[in-house]
């Protein structure tokens, strides 16, 4: 019998190695899966790789796993925002890689490698120093730059409904980077407020189909990343 | 002759980016002051907002109470999702930026040259952070590009100029440039003033560009 559920949030990371690649969905604090993060902090995997659209916000969530050296390097595309402290002090010190890349471009590497498409070409970044090395290529009298596709080792994914087979249901704009990253990975761990019967969602509404997902562990009443932030909060 | 002037406010700046927004648009909003355009869609008119973190169909500000943490724009402020409104992941939100789905973006800026280009991710400076989110996938994607900013930076120098110095977020992308002195279209010709603010004279307006101006 297929079944993802996994019963701890340390059994769910368990696999994550160091040097290994790591996307994070989660745009702001909308689908960051801070639990997840946190597990993988005391897991203490290193000299990760990791995809992830912003840096993280104060001292918890994925700011904490850079704080905690974690990190080697993080490719996105808004690696400072309001709250984004510890990024730009290791960043301005040299001790970590930035590959940034345009939102867009990132969003579209990462389904391009879920979908086994090597590379691309986009007009995104054409004409400017994101684009300084890359191959140009006309394509109708327009100029693309040629982009890689990205696939990672792992996903951290946060949803609000999975079932056992891995399908996966997300909350409003949380959905953000969930199911791309979902695709890109060989292992997608997903964490969800709710576990339904299999059976219990309507095929047609499945967002990510659970051919996509490797592990899920239930967490029910996931932490706001704005009240950590409000109280200050430090993890670990 | 400065003293005459009654510039426009980034109110007025918004409502004029808006009436020129027909029925039926679907509008991408930047981050800031473009956000402000959204309250001033004429009576009768409907314009469908995009914001690329996924979401068609942003609605007005939530009141107090009543805000959620997964329910945000893309300056990560939260936001409510209209009736007819749909979720979608972000290689969907960036088919319908890149795809020509989206008719209008607008944007704010550091700079705009007299062809189009646009700087307004990076200053280039060596200690600087570097972050780009959206910027450069909606200006190549989106055929509409609006930029609203003031005419100056706040020690007084030109942000309509000949060449950008910035790095550029894409070239030849803007279509119409409104600031707080006057709205200039980029033709094939360099920037055409269509309107000014009240009080300001030519020569004004000039000397406070960095770049040539056609008048009618």
């Amino acid at each position: 019998m297929i079944n993802k559920i996994v019963n701890s949030l340390q059994e769910a990371v368990s696999d994550i190695f160091d040097g290994a690649t790591v996307m994070i969905s989660g745009f702001g604090e909308a689908g960051s899966p801070i639990e997840l993060i946190h597990a993988l902090i005391d897991h203490g995997a290193k000299n990760l790789t990791v995809v992830s659209n912003n840096t993280g916000n104060g001292h918890v969530g994925l700011a904490a796993l850079i704080e905690n050296r974690q990190v080697s390097k993080m490719i996105c595309s808004f690696p400072r925002t309001a709250q984004s402290v510890v990024f730009p002090e290791i960043y301005c010190k040299g001790e970590i890689e930035l590959e940034l890349v345009p939102q867009g471009t990132l969003a579209e590497r990462i389904r391009a490698g879920g979908a086994g498409i090597p590379a691309f070409y986009t007009p995104t970044s054409v004409n400017t120093p994101l684009a300084e090395g890359k191959e140009v290529r006309e394509f109708g009298g327009r100029q693309y730059v040629m982009e890689y596709g990205l696939k990672a080792d792992f996903a951290l994914v946060k949803c609000k409904t999975a079932d056992r087979y891995g399908n996966l249901l997300y909350n409003k704009t949380a959905r953000n980077f969930g199911p791309v990253m979902c695709m890109a990975s060989k292992s997608a761990i997903v964490q969800s407020s709710e576990i339904a019967e299999a059976g219990d969602i309507d095929p047609e509404i499945v967002v990510t189909p659970g051919i996509f997902v490797s592990k899920v562990v239930h967490i029910p009443n996931p932490v706001s990343e704005n009240i950590l932030l409000k109280e200050q909060r430090r993890y670990p | 002759m400065s003293n005459e002037i009654k510039e426009w406010s980034r109110e007025e700046m918004a409502r004029m980016i808006a009436e020129d927004i027909p029925d039926g648009a679907y509008v991408n909003l930047g981050i800031g002051m473009p956000e402000l355009v959204a309250n001033y869609i004429p009576e009768g008119r409907e314009a469908i907002f995009h914001t690329e973190n996924g979401l068609l169909g942003i609605g007005p500000s939530p009141s107090a109470g009543q805000e959620d943490d997964e329910l945000i724009n893309a300056g990560k402020r939260p936001v409510t999702a209209i009736k007819g409104a749909s979720f979608f992941h972000h290689a969907d939100s960036f088919a319908m930026v890149r795809g020509g789905h989206i008719d209008i973006c607008v944007l704010g800026a550091f700079q705009v040259s007299e062809k189009g280009d646009l700087a307004n991710w990076s200053t280039g400076e060596p200690d600087a952070i570097p972050a780009v989110g959206g910027a450069m996938d909606l200006v190549e994607g989106v055929s509409t590009i609006y930029v609203i900013t003031q005419h100056t930076t706040k020690s007084g120098e030109p942000k309509i100029v000949e060449n950008c110095t910035y790095p550029l977020t894409g070239k030849g992308v803007v279509t119409r440039i409104y600031t707080n002195y006057a709205v200039m279209d980029v033709t094939p010709e360099g920037l055409k003033v269509i309107k000014m603010v009240p009080g300001i004279t030519s020569q004004y307006l000039t000397e406070n560009t960095a770049a040539g101006l056609k008048f009618n």
